[in-house]
């Protein structure tokens, strides 16, 4: 086992961070298709609260996360200043609503920290990591988990 | 100028083991599923060996020899049969009908390239 | 080698093909409808997998399929008799041959001891027919004569040549069956000269005169000395396929220039085939050999290149065919070609989003205005036609006959069966119906288990049948077909039908239901398809992993269809699924409700109607009726039913839509609004949603807004089981939606 001691890019990941309220989160890039702004979504009945409904992909239809809700923080309705991250895990592609997308980051795996241990926290299962960066806290999105459960939710 | 092979068998995964062999080899190689197949493919693929299974549908080894034997161009052509046992009688019923050697399968990529070269002219 | 993964895995693919012939083949001749030519393609099949078995080195499976090939063999040439037992016991076979294909291809294991016991009854099937030699008796022959004996001179030991090499003198004098058998005297030569370095000497001397002479008759022979270091077996190599159709005599010359004694290779007949591998020199038995000397030519000596007058078929241009195909297909089996499924679906999707194009174009000319003159309106109307006649073209290709799948129904009858000590029999009808390929792979794992359910519960032993005056054998009925825009598919046994009583209680017990509650037989009989329901209560060895019926109700609704039951004691039960038959695109009614456009199969609407307020009739705290011409049909607010609001609407501001399922069970659905039809695209919302209630899938509108399509029959279903749910069931549903 050597060290390498370039910069992170082979022992990190690349990361795109956004703003939930004043909170801060990212995804892995790998995940991340593209990125649009709020367009209206068509609602589905019976559907968890935190999914807005569906919209019209180039063909797709995708559901859209409401990850305020997911997360069960304030929400807020969205605007046009709204984006919508669209993601993909395997075959199944979601658009996630957030504020505003902050930043792309690399972050070394070494300073991914594990999630506090909480077991009342209800986002606890979402969240796989925390990286500190300046003052900024940055928790990272388990996308699996948010994906695997829309499909077992639903009807 | 490189050697023009037909292949017939009703086996797909043969015809590419067949062809992934021989193309390797340098050989340019022409497939057919059947005996009828293999011999309309006579009409527009000039073979200097065919190789042929014996158990098939639509038409067998021994209808191909046959076929080819009596073919106005290719009745020259040498015919390798491909069989899965060397039983004595299966060798000579080939021979008798008009083969001119024979391949034993699972066959050895490098046996089956030379018995071409030993028979192509 | 990465190509012969390839192969590897192009191997395992067809296997699967070739199972499917064994088995078809295989239940023919169970049935006595069947001649020689299906007993050959059996045999074929099992030949095949041994042969690419050999190749990737699967033992087992070579093993085995090498004595299944021999019996398959026997009875092909009639040496054995297929009766009724050698029947099952290849069924058997097959069934294991599947299994041992299955453990080569994901590295797992097997049941070796079933294994055995076949291999065995396998054994004692083909030696008790056969007198015949057994194959090893070739060995003894294939030491018999070709090679001359090596004498010990006491020079040289063995065969084992100087660095120099040896002198060989080669005798070669070909038969006319040389050239009819496709060998070619000049290729022989020169293949023996490659060896090493030669002269060639042609010997002329039994040339008849021109006017007797015949082409077809072989009348030279050659004399070829040979310098090189190769061993003796080299020479006789080259001669190994020509060996019956020409005299050789191969000599080595001994060092010092004499000739050895002319020991010469004994003439072929056909009991001296040998293969020139590692061939250990043995004294010969030269009976029966002769020992022919030919003379040294008389006149000179012609040194030919190439013989003369032997007709060689030289090809002519060789055309420059790189096919790798096969050419023209016959006409009877209809050509095929093997494609890239992604290939087909993004072909779909291109055409699909034609269609959608299609219709956003012509409201686009509509609203223009345009769409008044005549040939704008005609242009758009065989637009129109095109893309639908394109579409269902497109769909067609990936639809595939469902027989392959009913076909491996029948092993699970067979295990079956077996597993619960019933006799039970497989009839298919209908199985060239052919359905989409995704949906027939979709169907394989529900129609499973409807089919041992069938068998395990509803099927009764043969002495209850008996008693009953049923025959002993069940039957276990799939069939296929299209109906009224569908595919419908039913599973269905003669048992024992379903014990209302039972599940009842056993809703009951479970609190699936409150006990109080009057049903149907038919509700009763849905009673299956909830969660939670399962009515194994002792672990039968078949359904023991209590799958229920509601895992596959889900399987079905996934693939958009639906699945029913009907039973009726003693009689038997029958589950009806019915699928979409193009996943594509649908004929439906758009409608609006609570702001929301939806989109209404055209098939189940039966009309349309503006509701009188005197018609309708509140019969519970929530449901209503419309009475519509005498009879009273149950009243659906679709927009509180789909929770678009909260509060019922007002009929006189609405529009009632009657509505028919697939069962014929009618309702009246009060809509806002009624647009137009319009042929819309499904998209799918299981890809990356899920199943939605009520709603079967979603489309694009042409201005690109997405629209839900609805699903009548659930529409349907769930608003007559919201009224026999248990008030504590509803809490817990409404809950799960906070």
């Amino acid at each position: 086992m050597h060290e390498i001691d370039l910069a992170d890019k082979s022992e990190g990941s690349e990361f795109v961070t956004f703003l939930i309220g004043e909170q801060e989160y990212c995804i892995d890039i790998m995940s991340l298709r593209e990125i649009r702004g709020w367009t209206p979504a068509t609602a589905i009945p019976d559907s968890p609260n935190y999914v807005r409904g569906v919209i019209n992909l180039r063909g797709s239809v995708l559901p859209i996360v409401d990850l305020a809700k997911k997360l069960e923080l304030e929400a807020n309705e969205p605007s046009e200043r709204s984006v919508v991250m669209i993601t993909q895990i395997g075959s199944q592609v979601v658009g996630l609503l957030a504020d505003a997308v902050s930043d792309i980051l690399t972050i070394n795996r070494n300073t991914i920290q594990a999630p506090p241990d909480l077991n009342r926290d209800p986002t606890q299962s979402f969240v796989t990591g925390l990286v500190a960066l300046e003052d900024r806290m940055i928790s990272i999105i388990n996308l699996d988990s948010i994906l695997s459960t829309i499909q077992s939710e639903a009807a | 100028m490189s050697i023009n092979v037909l292949a017939i068998d009703d086996s797909r995964t043969m015809r590419n083991m067949i062809e992934f062999a021989l193309n390797d080899a340098g050989f340019n190689v022409c497939l057919a599923e059947d005996g009828q197949l293999g011999l309309d493919a006579l009409d527009g693929f000039v073979p200097d060996v065919i190789i042929t299974d014996v158990n098939m549908p639509v038409m067998d080894g021994f209808g191909v020899i046959d076929g080819v034997r009596q073919h106005p161009l290719y009745r020259s052509v040498p015919i390798l049969v491909l069989t899965t046992e060397s039983a004595p009688e299966l060798k000579q019923r080939a021979r008798s009908a008009g083969a001119t050697g024979w391949i034993v399968k699972p066959f050895d990529k490098d046996k089956l390239v030379s018995a071409i070269h030993k028979v192509a002219a | 080698m990465s190509g012969m993964e390839e192969i590897k895995q192009t191997f395992f693919i067809e296997c699967e093909d070739l199972l499917g012939e064994m088995e078809s083949g295989l239940m023919l001749m169970e049935s006595g409808d069947y001649d020689m030519e299906t007993v050959n393609a059996v045999f074929r099949a099992v030949h095949s997998i041994k042969g690419g078995a050999g190749a990737f080195g699967l033992d087992n499976l070579v093993n085995f399929a090498h004595i299944f090939e021999n019996v398959l063999d026997d009875v092909r040439s009639e040496r054995t008799e297929a009766n009724a037992s050698v029947n099952a016991l290849l069924l058997q076979c097959s069934d294991m041959l599947s299994d041992l294909i299955v453990a080569a291809r994901d590295d797992s294991g097997f049941n070796e001891t079933q294994y055995n016991k076949l291999l065995g009854e396998l054994r004692v099937l083909s030696s008790k027919d056969s007198d015949e030699p057994e194959p090893e008796g070739a060995l003894e022959e294939e030491t018999f004569g070709f090679m001359p004996v090596m004498l010990d001179f006491g020079m040289e030991s063995d065969d084992n040549s100087e660095p120099q090499g040896d002198v060989f003198d080669v005798v070669f004098k070909p038969q006319p069956s040389l050239f009819s058998n496709g060998s070619s005297a000049t290729r022989l030569i020169r293949n023996l000269c490659d060896l090493g370095d030669a002269t060639v000497i042609c010997d002329s001397s039994s040339l008849p005169y021109f006017d007797t002479f015949d082409p077809e008759e072989a009348h030279l022979s050659w004399k070829i000395e040979l310098r090189t270091s190769e061993r003796q077996s080299a020479l006789e190599e080259v001669f190994e396929f020509a060996q019956d159709d020409c005299t050789i005599e191969i000599t080595r010359r001994h060092p010092d220039g004499q000739s050895e004694d002319d020991w010469t290779s004994a003439d072929f007949t056909a009991q001296n085939d040998t293969e020139l591998e590692a061939q250990t020199p043995d004294a010969p038995d030269l009976m029966g050999a002769d020992i022919s000397v030919t003379p040294p030519a008389p006149q000179d000596p012609l040194v030919v290149e190439a013989p003369a007058i032997i007709p060689v078929a030289v090809p002519a241009a060789k055309a420059n065919v790189e096919a790798k195909k096969k050419t023209s297909p016959r006409a009877t089996p209809p050509a095929t070609i093997r494609i890239n499924l992604e290939r087909i679906d993004r072909l779909i999707n291109q055409v699909g989003e034609l269609v959608i194009n299609q219709a956003m174009l012509t409201e686009c000319i509509v609203d223009t205005g345009v769409a008044g003159d005549p040939s704008v309106q005609s242009g758009l109307d065989e637009f129109k036609q095109l893309t639908r006649d394109l579409q269902e073209s497109v769909m067609a290709i990936r639809a595939q006959p469902v027989q392959p799948l009913f076909q491996r129904m029948s092993r699970i009858v067979r295990e079956a069966a077996d597993a619960t000590q019933k006799s039970a029999k497989l009839v298919m009808e209908g199985e060239f119906t052919e359905v989409d390929k995704t949906i027939v792979e979709k169907l394989a794992d529900p129609l499973t288990h409807m089919i041992r359910n069938a068998i395990d519960h509803g099927l009764e032993s043969t002495e209850d049948r008996l008693t009953k005056g049923k025959s002993a054998d069940g039957t276990v009925k799939l069939s296929a077909a299209h109906r009224s825009g569908k595919i419908v598919i039913e599973v269905s046994d003669d048992g024992a039908g379903i014990n209302r009583e039972r599940v009842k209680k056993i809703a009951i017990d479970k609190g699936l239901i409150a006990a109080d509650v009057q049903l149907t037989d038919n509700e009763i009989d849905n009673l299956l398809f909830m969660a939670g329901f399962s009515t194994v209560e002792k672990v039968s060895t078949l359904s023991g992993r209590g799958v229920g019926m509601d895992v596959v109700k889900r399987a079905i609704q996934s693939i958009g269809g639906r699945i029913s039951i009907s039973s009726q004691p003693d009689k038997g039960s029958t589950f009806t699924i019915s699928l979409p038959l193009t996943l594509a695109v649908l004929d439906g009614m758009l409608i609006q409700v609570a702001n929301q456009t939806l989109v209404v199969p055209l098939t189940a609407i039966v009309e349309t109607l503006l509701p009188i307020v005197k018609d309708i009739h509140q019969t519970g705290p929530k449901t209503r009726v419309v009475n519509v011409r005498g009879t009273f049909i149950p009243l659906i607010d679709l927009g509180q039913t789909l929770r678009f609001r909260s509060e019922a609407t007002l009929p006189t501001k609405s529009v009632i839509l009657s509505v028919e399922a697939e069962d014929g069970t009618a309702c009246a659905i009060l809509v806002d609004n009624i647009m137009d039809q319009r042929q819309v695209v499904i998209k799918s919302l299981e890809d990356n949603y899920g199943s939605v209630p009520s709603i079967a899938a979603a489309t694009i509108l042409g201005d690109g807004r997405i629209a839900l399509i609805l699903d009548i029959d659930d529409l349907i279903a769930r608003s007559q089981t919201d009224q026999i749910i248990s008030p504590l069931q509803q809490e817990v549903k409404a809950e799960a939606y906070a």
